[in-house]
């Protein structure tokens, strides 16, 4: 079957101004006849949960947390890329929609990250026009930082905390339409399945996590904005609670997965110590406009330092290897984050890592502190120090940070057609949780740009077209589907309760991230991936069979929750593999060994792979189908990626 | 990788917010400490999951000191002995080998207990809705450099936006007031030109339904301000209560600016 992306015919410029012209409307008046249920509060589920409801949709909002606030993309800390070019230094729509497509080595589409970095500009606006508190330059105007694979300072920011700014921004939006009852707001509610009714998606099915109670609610679209899968690797910089469960269990209901192998290593974060260890710390890629990434130029200090011998301090500047600045001088220490990743991954291999266990480089701040003085650097940075300090007990002002790449981001995720429409009518997805604009590389403060893109600016003029095309006409919830999907949940629960072997459910998830991390983390090989696809497969029965499940159901029960989150990594786990094993070439954050420049940079071959690989689930056990949507590039020309 | 710490843990449990709850006693062996505290709760709850034992309830999620959900009153403090951090970002070391560590939820009549350390905190909710925004639908916006905010303004904002909603102020205080949580708020966007138009409807809308809450008044001691983990100020409750006075004041000329404008 092949993939129609729907992208608008016409110059880059003027698709999506032109497709929204063409999109049907929903009259006023009958926009309240419409029910739209949206799974997710982060930037995309609560902006779009405020835009449709602003217009008149009737909206139901689901979040397993206790408040939509807490949705992680409060955690995001450095910034978001707009094309505003308020510092006068070369930026433009063009200029952002390209730094996109080239970071995201040439694997998205050039009609989404076009609308993207023409949106870019009214997200501002809009954040602003909320009470946004952005960072501002002394004359009162909005100050920018910069960011990795970008030349320009196109970065707003609110200190290191601008995921929960903007999120506290769209969750006050959300909370005026609870307010004006045109939002019914659902806490502490997890979704486990979508109701589908003659191939389109009208409801979902839910489970009370305060009573156990399983619930099915009915709409003419279901919205997911449910966020990545990066905690399939078990340790991440994402929440403890991030999951893939409402995307797996779409997936499993029809909607094909992309991309699954996109993966985003995130290169400067708080190194793991142990195996107690439950989450990795991102340190803001912001850090990286003034602080200078190192390794020892010796193995010799290298061991030195891992034992303690010295510091870092007596380190001699020539026997510092600057090693991003030394192999990509004109972006230096702000390249993109797989090229950045892979050469920390390289020190740690040559045995000059450093910190106790040499998995580990500088960051330094030294000559920053030199050059701005202390007070400067606290204010630029200061929560990221306290939290550095905070984890390590050490003080980043006095000694270099030691970082490490840490699972970040995903790129892949539903597949979804340019109107945000994945291949199940009536079912949409927005956010992490899509695979749409970022390639197989996401750069630094684009997450918040586009998850606010989707959400504020695209659903509200897309989802009124199919709105229009199926009309207002009650969903029947008394449909004999609804009641079948919601016994379908009940009785995977109960096998999950079912579950009193003698392995915990997150041993499973440890090992699980283990065997991800190994074979499909910063390096894949064709051998690899076929053991390690092995391995999962094994785990997978294992689970079924000796996992320990505690508790009941109608309760409060994290046990039950965890285990339903960690059946479903296991199963993507397993699709990520076979995703990485069809994909014989290197790109962005996927690295398979056998395809390297001789500088050991991340070889394409656009001629076989240039195209989104969109997987089709066939049913338990069954090998997944590929699908492949063709790129099509009209605009830039596909080139080996150079950050030197 | 375990480390060598043993700690005595004494833990609130309940199974719901029916029953009655009561300290139960649990050993923690092994610890690390660079272990944070709520990874020291992870072992014993393995430990307990591996006996086919209930494990211990708490909420938290990002575990690193900024989503609010972590929630713990550790020894007679609302996130443990140190200033300006979560519960998730306490480490092990600040405890000792051997020590006795009394770990119990939130207390307060608004935040019911849910089920041992987890409470439901969705009053907060309640009172952001009643007005903790600006009305401004999505697009039409000017541009964003068209408002000129000083940057001590903007930084000041930031300061009370910083706020995680986490309820220690609420957990640490004898009355059990949210004024401060509330203030931060309305000073945020009472600070901005932005927050004007609904500045004095906003103050008295959430006031009301904080009131509607059942959480106590504020008699100044301060409490809130010195376990608040991001270091909200005192000052906010300050302004809350010149904002509301104003409004009293001068309500006949700002009872019509419903907060929300239809």
């Amino acid at each position: 079957m092949g993939l129609d992306a729907k992208i608008p015919q016409g110059p880059l410029a003027e698709k999506w101004s032109k497709h929204k012209f063409n999109l049907k409307l929903v009259n006023p008046a009958n926009k309240r006849k419409y029910d739209i249920i949206i799974v997710g509060t982060g930037l995309a589920g609560a902006s779009a949960a405020a835009s449709l409801a602003e217009l008149g949709y009737n909206v139901k909002s689901f979040c397993f947390q206790d408040s939509p606030r807490r949705a992680h993309s409060i955690a995001a800390q450095g910034g978001i890329n707009a094309a505003k070019n308020y510092q006068n230094d070369g930026d433009s729509v063009y200029r952002l929609f390209y730094d996109t497509i080239k970071g995201g080595d040439y694997r998205a589409r050039e009609g989404n990250v076009y609308r993207l970095a023409e949106v870019s500009v009214n997200i501002i606006d809009q954040c602003v026009a909320q009470g946004v508190p952005f960072a501002r330059e002394y004359g009162g105007l909005l100050d920018n930082r910069s960011f990795g694979g970008s030349q320009v300072s196109r970065t707003f920011y609110a200190r290191g905390q601008t995921g929960q700014q903007l999120l506290l921004g769209a969750y006050s939006a959300l909370n005026r339409q609870i307010h004006l009852g045109k939002v019914k707001m659902y806490t502490r509610t997890e979704m486990l399945d979508v109701v589908v009714v003659d191939g389109h998606a009208k409801g979902i099915v839910t489970r009370n996590l305060k009573t156990g109670e399983i619930e099915t609610h009915a709409a003419h679209a279901v919205l997911l904005a449910t966020g990545g899968y990066g905690n399939v690797f078990y340790l991440s910089t994402n929440a403890i609670g991030s999951n893939v469960t409402a995307a797996w269990r779409a997936h499993k209901r029809g909607a094909f997965f992309a991309n699954p192998c996109y993966t985003q290593i995130h290169p400067t974060c708080i190194p793991v110590t142990g195996d107690h260890q439950s989450k990795l710390t991102l340190m803001s890629e912001s850090l990286r406009n003034d602080g200078r990434v190192w390794a020892p130029k010796t193995k010799e200090t290298a061991e030195k330092l891992r034992k303690k011998e010295i510091t870092a301090s007596q380190v001699k500047e020539d026997e510092r290897d600057y090693f991003l600045e030394r192999k990509y001088p004109s972006f230096g220490n702000l390249v993109p984050r797989d090229v950045a990743s892979r050469n920390a991954k390289e020190v740690a291999d040559e045995g000059k890592g450093v910190g106790a266990t040499g998995l580990a480089v500088y960051l330094d701040f030294a000559e920053a502190i030199q050059r701005l003085g202390e007070d400067t650097v606290r204010a630029k940075y200061g929560n990221l120090f306290d939290m550095y300090y905070q984890i390590t007990d050490e003080n980043p002002y006095k000694q270099p940070m030691r970082i490490y790449p840490a699972v970040h981001y995903t790129m892949g995720g539903l597949w979804v057609d340019y109107n945000l429409s994945t291949n199940v009518p009536g079912l949409y997805a927005m956010g992490e949780c899509n695979f749409s604009d970022h390639g197989a590389n996401r750069l630094g403060a684009s997450a918040l740009m586009q998850g606010l893109s989707d959400g504020y600016f695209v659903i509200p003029y897309t989802l009124g077209d199919y709105l229009a095309t199926i009309g207002p006409k009650p969903v029947d919830i008394n449909h004999p589907a609804f009641e079948q999907t919601r016994q379908d949940v009940i009785a995977y629960n109960n096998k999950l309760l079912a579950l009193k072997g003698n392995k915990t459910v997150v041993e499973y998830h440890r090992e699980l991230g283990h065997i991800i991390w190994e074979y499909c983390g910063m390096a894949r090989s064709e051998e690899g991936l076929k053991h390690a696809k092995n391995l999962i497969k094994a785990l997978k029965a294992d689970f079924w069979k000796n996992a320990i499940v505690t508790g009941e159901n109608d309760e409060v029960n994290a046990a039950l929750e965890r285990a339903g989150r960690v059946a479903d990594f296991i199963e993507l786990g397993e699709l990520m593999i076979t995703d990485a094993l069809d994909r014989r070439e290197s790109c962005g954050g996927h690295f398979r060994l056998e395809s390297q420049t001789p500088e050991g940079e991340a070889l394409r071959d656009d001629e076989n792979y240039a195209y989104v690989a969109a997987w089709e689930f066939k049913g338990e056990d069954q090998e997944e189908v590929l699908h492949k949507e063709e790129l099509i590039f009209e605009n830039v020309k596909l080139s080996q990626r150079s950050y030197k | 990788m375990s480390g060598n710490m043993n700690l005595t843990l004494k833990v609130w449990r309940q199974k719901n917010s029916q029953a009655a709850g009561k300290f139960v006693t649990y050993k923690a062996e092994g610890i690390s400490e660079d272990m944070s505290f709520l990874e020291m709760l992870d072992v014993v709850n393995e430990s307990l999951t591996k006996k086919n034992d209930e494990p211990i309830h708490f909420d938290h999620d990002c575990r690193e000191g900024i989503c609010g959900s972590c929630s713990l009153y550790i020894n007679g403090h609302p996130h443990g002995p140190k200033q300006a951090i979560t519960t998730c970002q306490l480490h092990m070391r600040t405890f000792k080998d051997g020590e006795t560590i009394t770990i119990e939820p939130w207390r307060s009549a608004a935040f019911p207990v849910i089920k041992d350390l987890g409470t439901d905190r969705s009053a907060f909710d309640r009172i952001q809705q009643a007005g903790g925004f600006i009305s401004v639908n999505t697009g039409g916006a000017q541009d964003a450099n068209a408002i000129l905010i000083p940057k001590v303004v903007a930084d000041e904002a930031f300061n009370s936006a910083t706020c995680i909603g986490c309820g220690a102020c609420v957990a640490a205080c004898k009355n059990a007031s949210a004024m401060l949580f509330v203030s931060a708020k309305i000073t945020q966007l009472g600070l901005l030109p932005q927050g004007q138009p609904e500045r004095y409807s906003r103050v008295q809308a959430m006031v009301a339904q904080m009131d509607e809450e059942g959480f106590g008044n504020c008699t100044n001691t301060g409490a809130c301000e010195a376990e608040c983990p991001k270091e909200i100020k005192l000052t906010n409750i300050a302004r809350m209560n010149n904002d509301y006075f104003s409004a009293k004041l001068f309500r006949e000329q700002h009872a019509n600016d419903h907060a929300g404008g239809e």
